[in-house]
């Protein structure tokens, strides 16, 4: 169910390297433990993200959680296709519901997980 | 969650999928498969509800009809049995100590159901203020209550073979209307009410009878599309139909008049408790109103939201989700009188968004069938 090929954070955030950019989202534990959701706030292009700073909101039909960077670097873009349909984040949080693109500035690898440790974390 | 109160369904919640949340005491399921599906359910088939955390009072005696009248504001003294309605109960000073429904049940009988989180509040109300031709019973553990909504909400009751022999009592049943039913061993009182804005039921009986009521009807609206539905969707349903809270649009600091449920005060009635405060602030000029919001995007106003006109805060944002049924932030919010027509935005979390005051409901009410 979890990509091998992902790295995951404690905020629940996954993150795929391609070359100097990452692609962020956040994990199917996150989209369940949500529900559905219904907008989301998330960075223009050419913004400058910290790790561990908010990067963007995450609105559910009963609260709005904030949603934080895995790493440091320059926002490439954000997915479009959510501003409209938010829902493609709990159907499909590793491929359509991705929602950053980041050039990398700073990451430290050592912050995040694999699938086993992520899984062992939320499943127990 | 060790500590919270169960209804009879609390287990069957648990082990069909339910997260269960605290509400009022109570462990209650907030959603089963999720908030915009069961939403969508009750709008386009039909869901049910277990609300039997909702507390039932009984008051009964020869003086009963004339007791609850002196301390509600709405109006039961011509009330047939049968049939119900919805009111405020108020304090000497007019504020909203709960709204409630109330049943007469037959001419010395009647049944108030009271919001779940005012059930100690409103019980020692009545307790204190009941004359000896009266007596009340406290009823809220032993009963449960299940509510059946939705446009296909009749067709269950036609489709659940326990009902066959009343189905003609059931189709005559107008709304805000009641029946005693004895359904072989089960006793139900079916009431034609509910909190979504759309046609649909509300089913009270002993909790001990609540589990066959609840898988049976789950049986029977198999074929209409019938979902369990959690309270996440029963707030989002209610806020698109306009209907106000207890604990958001409702509270000890306003009265019926500033929180959108006016209509409830019979001041021509005579006497009740409440009523010098209300008619004062009627003559005065009501301070504030409740008024409608709608957003443009998908943006939510959250309850505690800023309300402002040209910078200016003109009140607050008591209610706010995002409406599954028209795909935007709507909310209801309570704003100075003078406020209540002018160009206003809401401050979301630093960001001003701009709003359209709305007529509600913002989903039109077919409580009565479609309009």
């Amino acid at each position: 169910m979890r990509p091998d090929d992902l790295k995951y954070s404690r905020e629940h955030e996954w993150v795929r390297i391609e070359g100097g950019e990452a692609v962020i989202g956040i994990t199917d534990f996150a989209a369940d433990e949500l529900g559905d959701i219904v907008f989301l706030e998330l960075p223009e292009a050419g913004q400058m993200v910290l790790a561990g700073e908010p990067l963007g909101t995450i609105e559910t039909v009963k609260a709005v959680e904030e949603l934080y960077s895995p790493l440091s670097g320059e926002v490439i873009e954000s997915n479009p296709d959510l501003s409209e349909q938010p829902e493609k984040v709990n159907a499909d949080p590793y491929g359509d519901g991705w929602m950053v693109r980041v050039r990398i500035a700073e990451l430290d690898e050592n912050e995040l997980m694999d699938a086993a440790a992520y899984g062992e974390m939320v499943d127990g | 969650m060790t500590n919270l109160q169960r209804t009879a369904l609390t287990a069957w919640h648990a082990e069909n999928g339910a997260k269960l949340v605290e509400f009022a005491g109570y462990s209650m399921p907030l959603q089963y498969e999720g908030v915009v599906a069961e939403h969508r359910a009750v709008r386009r088939a039909c869901g049910v509800f277990d609300v039997s955390h909702m507390a039932e009072l009984r008051v009964t005696g020869s003086d009963a009809r004339a007791e609850v009248n002196r301390l509600i504001t709405n109006d039961v003294s011509k009330l047939e049995p049968g049939h119900a309605v919805y009111t405020a109960l108020c304090n000497d000073a007019g504020m909203v100590l709960d709204d409630l429904l109330v049943y007469a049940l037959a001419d010395d009988d009647f049944m108030i159901v009271a919001n779940a989180c005012n059930r100690a509040k409103v019980t020692s109300w009545f307790a204190e203020r009941l004359g000896t031709g009266a007596s009340l019973r406290d009823e809220s553990d032993e009963t449960a209550l299940v509510a059946l909504q939705g446009p296909r909400s009749l067709d269950v009751l036609r489709a659940w073979p326990r009902l066959l022999s009343s189905t003609r009592a059931v189709e005559a049943l107008e709304y805000y209307s009641c029946q005693r039913l004895q359904l072989d061993d089960m006793p139900l009182l079916l009431s034609r009410t509910g909190y979504t804005g759309e046609w649909g039921y509300e089913l009270y009986l002993p909790a001990a009878h609540a589990l066959a009521l609840w898988e049976e009807l789950l049986a029977a609206g198999a074929s209409c599309g019938l979902k369990p539905c959690g309270l996440g969707a029963r707030d989002t349903l209610r806020l698109e139909a306009g209907f106000s809270l207890y604990g958001h649009e409702l509270d000890e600091d306003v009265t019926p008049f500033e929180s959108g449920i006016g209509w409830v005060v019979r001041l021509r009635k005579g006497d009740f408790i409440g009523r010098d405060a209300l008619l004062a602030q009627k003559e005065a000029g009501i301070p504030r109103r409740t008024i409608a919001l709608g957003l443009s995007g998908r943006n939510i106003a959250r309850q505690g939201a800023r309300v402002l006109h040209e910078g200016a805060a003109v009140g607050v944002v008591t209610s706010g989700s995002f409406s599954p049924t028209l795909q935007h932030g709507i909310a209801l919010a309570r704003v100075s009188d003078r406020a209540a027509e002018a160009r206003l935005q809401v401050d979301i979390r630093g960001k001003l968004a701009d709003v359209e005051i709305q007529k509600p409901p913002f989903v039109p009410n077919r409580t009565r069938g479609e309009s």
